[in-house]
């Protein structure tokens, strides 16, 4: 454990997984509002947006992550001239919070719209047949459900992308899994205490989280 | 009559000229996105022929791309058998009734599902060489990598399955005489895989998008040949990601439109049990690739 006394490869340690931190949780955020509306194009009565819903589904949930990320950075940035911010660090962290947040998007799209379509027809043919408006039956009929439906998989997509923000590094992010490959460079002798707290800090960070959402998603259940 | 979407109903005359107006609204809004991005392309320069010249020569694709796509395929087929063989077994050993097999399968199935695949593969790659003094290959470091997190995955789902046949499979299994390891290996099993077919497939698609990880260990895949040394010779870094994407979207929905083949087979089959019938799940196109998401 020698390798974190030394206060400035615990500072890495901490930073690396601020980093890790801030990327998920800015991404969460994105992702969360334009998979929803993603999902809302998907499951609209009209064919344009539903069109729209699924290219982005297919083009992004097939492409590798790390390509996306590698094209947010040469693509975008060095090639097309899409700069986030003056800061270098801040630009490579937007840079990762945008290419995190549309194939993240994907993910969160589809778990919504099968959230959605785990509330049997009848509820809502009941709804309509009792009078309710449209927006009436999706506010007090349909999404109720489907919002209890979508936590356990919502969880499992927030989990991922936690982990994927490890790939940010590949841009010049110094993220957790880049500063644990300096420390592994820097210090041979200590490879499996440097492994053992980056993994176990992930480790402990997501188990719980996974039990979290489980145990969200069973208390919340809609029983049929 | 029941309708296809539990959002809304058929349509009548005034919502399908709505439809249609709206339809009209976003179809000339789209045309304006995409509009919009190909003039951004365009003002950077990146519809010029010599950039996208190079895909039409048959080196470009004989050097680079088709070598490069090899590799992604044989890390991606390595991982697929080699994490199954680790599925099959941590599944099995997660359900034994031996508590010393039963608790460490469980910490590593759960360890491995919660750690990074880059961490991992950083930890193989930079770190096992000090500890075997030796090199690792990086080709292993993918593999082994994408074996441990996918493999852990899959013990998951087949332990679902496993969990899902009725009881009686077992019971009557056992009435006959059968072992406990037979029971499992004959009848558990088998038919546990052939439930878990469409998520082990869009497991698949996880698995071969991963392989671009490889890229950041510079292991010559796909994201590294076709991308970052094909444009290193060209200057067309757009232009050649642009065409790698194209590759792995075709080659992913292949994988995919297969697993809603088999979905749709398997439930075509009387096969399926009582308990699985009695709660049709809503079937998704493109099967149950939301589960877990991996770069």
């Amino acid at each position: 454990m020698h390798v974190f006394a030394d206060p400035s490869n615990f500072d890495a340690y901490v930073s690396g997984f601020l980093w890790i931190l801030k990327l998920t949780g800015a991404s969460a955020v994105f992702a969360l509002i334009l998979g929803v509306l993603l999902a809302a194009f998907r499951v609209s009565p009209v064919p344009v947006l539903r069109w729209i819903g699924a290219a982005w589904v297919t083009v992004f949930r097939n492409s590798p992550l790390t390509l996306i990320i590698f094209f947010c950075y040469f693509g975008l940035y060095a090639t097309l001239g899409v700069s986030l911010s003056d800061d270098l660090n801040l630009n490579n962290f937007w840079l990762g919070v945008v290419g995190l947040s549309v194939y993240t998007a994907a993910f969160v799209c589809e778990a919504v719209r099968s959230g959605i379509n785990t509330v049997p027809a009848g509820q809502a043919e009941a709804a309509r047949a009792i009078g309710l408006t449209f927006f009436q039956t999706l506010r007090i009929v349909v999404l109720p459900q489907a919002g209890r439906a979508v936590v356990a998989p919502l969880g499992s997509v927030l989990i991922a992308l936690c982990k994927n923000a490890t790939i940010v590094g590949t841009i010049g992010l110094i993220e957790a899994s880049s500063v644990m490959k300096q420390l592994i460079n820097d210090n041979g002798d200590a490879v499996i205490p440097i492994f053992a707290v980056f993994a176990g800090t992930f480790a402990a960070l997501l188990v719980p989280t996974g039990y979290l959402f489980g145990w969200l998603a069973n208390r919340l259940a809609v029983k049929r | 009559m029941s309708t296809s979407t539990v959002l809304y109903d058929h349509p009548g005359p005034r919502a399908r000229v709505r439809n249609r107006v709206l339809s009209v609204v976003f179809g000339v809004g789209l045309v304006a996105l995409l509009w919009w991005i190909y003039h951004k392309f365009d003002q950077a320069g990146q519809w010029e022929g010599w950039l996208w010249k190079p895909f039409t020569k048959p080196t470009t694709w004989t050097q680079f791309i088709l070598p490069a796509l090899g590799q992604t395929l044989l890390a991606a087929t390595t991982g697929m058998v080699l994490s199954l063989a680790f599925g099959i077994v941590f599944a099995v050993g997660r359900l034994s009734d031996h508590w010393w097999l039963r608790m460490p399968a469980g910490v590593v199935v759960e360890f491995f599902r919660a750690v990074p695949l880059l961490i991992m593969i950083f930890f193989i790659f930079y770190g096992v060489p000090f500890l075997i003094q030796g090199p690792v290959s990086a080709f292993w470091a993918v593999v082994i990598g994408l074996t441990l997190y996918n493999g852990s995955v899959l013990a998951e789902a087949f332990r679902a399955g496993i969990r899902s046949l009725p009881g009686g499979q077992s019971e009557a299994a056992y009435a006959v005489g059968m072992r406990k390891n037979q029971v499992m290996r004959l009848i558990l099993v088998p038919q546990a895989a052939r439930a878990m077919l469409p998520v082990i497939v869009s497991q698949l698609v996880v698995l071969l998008k991963d392989t671009a990880l490889g890229y950041i260990v510079a292991f010559p895949e796909l994201l590294q040949r076709g991308v970052n040394d094909l444009a290193a010779n060209y200057g067309n870094i757009v232009a050649s990601a642009i065409v790698v994407a194209a590759i792995f979207i075709a080659l992913n929905s292949l994988i995919t439109m297969l697993a809603g083949w088999l979905d749709r087979r398997t439930r075509q089959r009387a096969f399926r049990t009582p308990k699985q019938t009695a709660a049709p799940g809503p079937t998704t196109p493109g099967g149950a690739a939301v589960a877990e998401p991996q770069g």
